[in-house]
């Protein structure tokens, strides 16, 4: 809902989006600053531009980071200039689904769009993904709680579940207090219901080091120990082979346990096995991720089995996309040579700056301050670095030259892939505030610039 | 430096009152637990980060660490106490919150942000890719230590030149 040029409601968003939209416009950066003598001080959109061009043209080795969070056309630019000042391009995947990326070049990938799931899946495995927190509306949206075509929702029956394990807890407790008075007795305390994973009707399981917010709202929750998703995933897929094994329990779990959810796997129609971070971030890394993709290659022996990284910013599949189409490979680009070259562990930017070897940085909508591990964001820091991001970050008041940038989706057109690389266009819903440039504008500025210092040159 | 997990909960919390009561100034640091760091998303991480990262609001649900009830009995520490999380990376002073999603002893949780960072692996194996989960870390009561804000958090770490 806009009024005046404002947004001053939403509907139907979830507590991210709300968040979103409704303050977007606080804490915002409204000129561009330039570092001068160590501090932060207001400058033109001109001197701006001017300095970013000179820092990223005398620079040698630049990396450009970013690109998650803006439009698809601004990240086209952000290759093209990658390419004129010979720098390394990379984007958030790298710190995020990179190793997913090399499994699949790896291994290959069986998949589909969300909608298929939607209409179709009755079983729903989410492994080392929390979907009730980092992807509200996923669930509602795409799988278990959605009214698809062929596959029922599970919403009534998880309210149904949720009101019975309530009641019998107070019923429990109840009973403890008054038996405590009559007599010694010893009350059971209350216990998650078992729930069968034989019934009819979408299923849902939830794999994870840690009791999340969507294992509580699963039908069956495996609890594997940190660092051990690779012993269990191979586990799994010697019992959908019919072998045995001979030990007791596997990664915390015991083999019974794991054999129902070998056959659960095996017995389904149509599954999905959503991976997110718990298996890329964990010890193994791209390991995990090979062993997930091979056991969905052996459940398509006996049944339909497909596999999708849940993946985090709106436009982070969008970034690798686009690279993709311009240089040939998804992230971690490297231009110095004059040519792409492509080489995860060397050319991506958390191992350039743990080594130390940029000399100044293009930040484009993205906080490496905040989520870099230190040892790479002290090297960040050291050497020139600009930042284009709408928000006010951690990044930003380390940087050398800040440009506030219109929000994508809210003052910006542009396009956006969904985690499933469907492509969607933005709105523009509001206007930007005056001297407010979208990214895009400001990239092809600064290229422009560059192009002019070294024509002088 | 005693290490948690060689006592029960009750010598636990005895040997805290005892060290609370007698050697106060000195109690800090005679009792560390070792866990495994996870480091994740949540809810009002997500949220809070659309706010602003310098909101108080979001240094409230991000400057945590979400531990299990029995490893805060262990470490004679009560919800919203000051916690110390050291790894061999970098060390930092964070809220201790008890965990709703337990029973997980020896795991514990802080959500993605610039204090989770500051402990976080940097090595990426050839990958590309830090660890940020399951690390080994130490955690003790930090009772004299307070929680910096984002700003002074990352002025102190990295310095500009």
């Amino acid at each position: 809902m806009i009024e005046e040029n404002v947004v001053i409601g939403v509907k139907n968003a979830c507590a991210v989006s709300e968040g979103k939209f409704l303050n977007y416009r606080n804490h915002r950066l409204l000129n561009p600053l330039v570092r001068k003598n160590g501090e932060l001080v207001k400058a033109s959109m001109d001197e701006a531009i001017r300095r970013s061009a000179e820092i990223l043209a005398d620079a040698s080795y630049p990396i450009l980071y970013g690109w998650s969070c803006t439009s698809c056309e601004a990240i086209r630019v952000g290759l093209e200039l990658a390419e004129e000042v010979g720098g390394v391009i990379d984007n958030t995947s790298t710190v995020c689904h990179g190793p997913s990326i090399l499994s699949i070049q790896d291994v290959g990938i069986v998949t589909c769009t969300l909608g298929q799931i939607r209409h179709r899946a009755d079983l729903v495995v989410y492994w080392g993904s929390n979907p009730w927190s980092a992807h509200p509306r996923h669930l509602e949206r795409y799988t278990t709680f959605t009214e698809g075509r062929f596959q029922r929702t599970e919403w009534g029956r998880y309210v149904s579940r949720l009101g019975s394990a309530s009641s019998v807890k107070r019923f429990l407790r109840a009973a403890k207090l008054t038996l405590k008075r009559v007599s010694r007795i010893p009350v059971g305390s209350p216990t998650q219901p078992e729930y069968e994973l034989s019934r009819k009707g979408r299923k849902m399981i939830v794999v994870d080091a840690r009791k999340t917010r969507s294992a509580d709202i699963s039908d069956y929750f495996i609890q594997v120990q940190p660092n051990k998703d690779y012993e269990l995933l191979q586990a799994l897929r010697v019992l959908i082979r019919g072998e045995e094994l001979d030990v007791k329990e596997v990664a915390g779990i015991p083999i019974e346990q794991l054999e129902e959810f070998a056959d659960t796997l095996i017995s389904c129609e149509f599954g999905i096995l959503f991976f997110g971070l718990g298996l890329t971030m964990s010890e193994g890394k791209l390991r995990n991720i090979d062993a997930a993709l091979s056991i969905v290659r052996d459940l398509n022996r006996y049944t339909k089995f497909l596999i999708m990284p849940m993946r985090g910013h709106f436009n982070v599949a969008g970034s690798n996309v686009v690279f993709t189409w311009q240089t040939g490979y998804p992230y971690a680009v490297d231009f110095s040579q004059g040519y792409p070259r492509y080489n995860p562990g060397e050319t991506s930017v958390v191992d350039i700056l743990s080594r130390g070897e940029s000399d100044a940085s293009l930040i484009v909508a993205s906080d490496p301050v905040s989520n870099f591990p230190g040892e790479a964001v002290q090297n960040l820091v050291k050497k020139p670095m600009i930042v284009i991001d709408p928000h006010l970050s951690p990044t930003s008041i380390m940087a050398d030259v800040v440009f506030p940038s219109a929000f994508v989706g809210i003052e910006a057109e542009g396009t956006a892939y969904r985690m499933d690389r469907v492509p969607l266009p933005l709105k523009k819903v509001v206007e930007p505030p005056e001297c407010i440039l979208s990214d895009e504008e400001i990239l092809k500025r600064i290229l422009l610039e560059i192009r002019k210092i070294k024509a002088e040159r | 430096m005693v290490s948690a997990q060689l006592l029960n909960p009750e010598q636990a919390i005895r040997l805290n009152t005892v060290l609370h009561f007698y050697f106060k100034p000195l109690s800090y640091g005679w009792i560390a637990l070792k866990a495994s760091l996870l480091t994740g998303r949540t809810i009002d991480q997500g949220r809070d980060k659309e706010l602003s990262k310098f909101s108080e609001e979001y240094m409230k649900s991000v400057a945590v660490c979400y531990l299990d009830p029995e490893d805060m009995k262990k470490l004679g520490i009560r919800e919203n106490a000051n916690v110390r999380v050291t790894t061999n990376f970098g060390s930092v002073v964070v809220k201790a919150k008890k965990s709703l999603r337990g029973p997980h002893s020896g795991v514990v949780f802080i959500p993605y942000g610039a204090w989770a960072n500051t402990v976080a692996d940097p090595k990426t194996h050839g990958t590309g890719m830090p660890s940020f989960k399951g690390i080994q870390a130490d955690i003790e009561p930090a009772p004299r230590e307070d929680i910096l804000n984002l700003e002074d958090l990352i002025k102190k770490h990295y310095k500009k030149v």
